[in-house]
């Protein structure tokens, strides 16, 4: 079951950074992704909504070349990922950044190596300039000030926010969001949301949101696409999101007990198994 | 039917051990074709001679002085029914620098240094920090991995000699200044007695086999570790059991090999 709200991609004029074209996914025999189909433009900040479970994740995995398709393919840049070698993997890992979902901070490494780590890895910068650029990538995200310390000083939102100025320490045409806003208190909550919109619209790159936090989601992105079970359900601008009279997008989005998302995982007889029928 | 289950459960983990040692020996042999770093960025092996090495001089030198110690002290006992006691010093030293050496310094490096690198490599796999090297295109295996094969490596063999020379001063503290062994008789019949290539050599190539192995088993085992906390602690464990059994397996092949008919 596919329910397109309305095909609003024709609002998003620019040409596609990222497409993803008839993606289908099983691990062992189980399908997890199940002919997708996406288009990211360039410019622009898309969300990837649905049930934790649902192969958001592993569609973020496919992006980045971690995993390969059984079937179709995922296309950065005019380059089918999984077609590429390792190096040519590496060359493409390179124009992105992908933020984990609780940062994934090196901690043996303070918050200044942390930023500077891609530079020293893949730039012959003089350490000058690699200073120069950290305190401007940690002043972007508001916390210049705390270059000298570890990461288990730092708190889950604080974190966060150093593993994204991490992410664009390279300035990548692509930043991928895996789950950024879990676990947070709402004002850093605001603040992450914030940055993501203000560091994808600096930099000119497309950036990918993973959640399944509606509300933050909502007022950020430009286009969403809701999945359920590996496959497509709805998709559309945030204000047609809002809106939408689909059953799924609405108990999803205003977060109801009842609707097609059942309360109970499958199981067996409930009178059964408490052996009250003979 | 029970018996075709033991048959079965039998089976399984004979597979699944062959089917590891297969990817450990894939593993070690990608850490050999990535060693350039190592090398090149020499300051990313000295970080981790700091931490597996150096941090692990305590345990060894009191490890050393005391087994060499008990080593003068019972050598003396035994020694003494046969009117023998100057030979204490070769004693010592032979022990020391051809089994008790090589082998109780690995055992101790597999518990002290070993079982650190797995925790730590399968805690990086869990919070997903290989993950993020890998997507940040840095193979992680050139950058986290062989740096700190090569100092498991290095720091073997100066951990097992640095555990002789201090047991040895333990014997010579026990058997010479407590219990009165003649102390050129000590020091002249070691001289003479201990050969360098035949004990010394042997010994220290014994301790550089043993720093392979106990740290290739350390760092697979974190690395292939499932990313949960029962995952990592399972890790660990099997790293410092695997290990122990291989030193002392291996100990036993090459003693056989090395000192057959000396």
């Amino acid at each position: 079951m596919r329910h397109l709200l309305i095909l609003s991609l024709t609002q998003l004029t620019a040409p596609a950074l990222v497409e993803i074209r008839d993606l289908n996914f099983s691990y062992d025999a189980r399908p997890i992704l199940q002919g997708i189909n996406m288009t990211f433009p360039k410019g622009k900040l898309i969300a990837i909504m649905g049930l934790s479970g649902c192969g958001k994740t592993t569609l973020l995995r496919h992006i980045g070349g971690a995993l390969k398709p059984n079937k179709g393919y995922v296309k950065v840049d005019g380059q089918v990922i999984h077609e590429l070698d390792q190096a040519g993997l590496y060359a493409m890992r390179r124009k992105m950044g992908m933020l984990f979902q609780f940062g994934a901070l090196f901690t043996d490494m303070s918050v200044y190596d942390n930023v500077a780590f891609q530079m020293r890895e893949h730039t012959d910068l003089p350490e000058e300039l690699i200073h120069d650029l950290v305190l401007m990538k940690l002043h972007a995200v508001g916390l210049r000030g705390t270059h000298h310390l570890m990461p288990s000083e730092l708190s889950g939102g604080m974190a966060r926010r150093v593993a994204l100025a991490r992410t664009v320490a390279l300035d990548p045409m692509l930043i991928m969001y895996d789950e950024p806003f879990a676990g947070l208190d709402p004002i850093s909550l605001t603040v992450v949301g914030d940055l993501i919109r203000r560091l994808n619209d600096a930099l000119g790159a497309t950036s990918v949101v993973v959640t399944h936090d509606v509300q933050e989601s909502l007022k950020i992105v430009d286009y969403v696409y809701f999945m359920a079970g590996g496959v497509i359900v709805a998709e559309g601008t945030a204000d047609e999101i809002r809106a939408s009279k689909e059953d799924f997008v609405r108990q999803f989005v205003h977060g109801e007990i009842d609707g097609p998302v059942p309360f109970h995982y499958p199981g067996g007889n409930y009178r059964q198994e408490l052996n009250l029928e003979g | 039917m029970p018996a075709a289950k033991v048959i079965k459960t039998i089976g399984h983990r004979v597979i699944n051990t062959v089917w590891r040692i297969g990817l450990a020996t894939r593993f070690f042999a990608l850490i050999l074709m990535y060693s350039g770093a190592s090398f090149s960025r020499f300051r990313l092996t000295m970080k981790e001679l700091f931490s597996t090495g150096v941090m692990s001089l305590i345990i060894i030198v009191v490890a050393g002085l005391f087994v060499g110690m008990v080593l003068g002290l019972q050598g003396y006992e035994t020694l003494k029914r046969y009117g023998s006691e100057s030979a204490l010093g070769v004693m010592v030293a032979l022990g020391l620098v051809r089994e008790l050496g090589p082998v109780v310094a690995a055992l101790l490096f597999a518990s002290r240094a070993g079982s650190a690198m797995t925790a730590e490599i399968g805690l990086m796999k869990a919070t997903e920090q290989i993950t993020a090297m890998e997507m940040m295109a840095v193979n992680p295996i050139a950058r986290i991995v062989a740096p700190r094969f090569w100092a498991g490596v290095i720091s073997m063999p100066l951990l097992a000699a640095m555990f002789s020379a201090v047991g040895i001063f333990g014997g010579y503290f026990v058997g010479v200044v407590q219990i009165g062994v003649d102390e050129g008789s000590f020091w002249s019949q070691m001289q003479a007695a201990v050969d360098f290539r035949e004990d010394i050599l042997n010994g220290v190539l014994k301790s550089f086999v043993f720093g392979v192995v106990v740290t290739v088993i350390a760092l697979f085992e974190g690395y292939d570790a499932p990313p949960t906390a029962e995952g990592v602690s399972g890790a660990t464990t099997r790293t410092v059991v695997t290990s122990s059994l291989a030193i002392l397996m291996l100990d036993f092949v090459m003693t056989a090999i090395m000192f057959r008919g000396n």
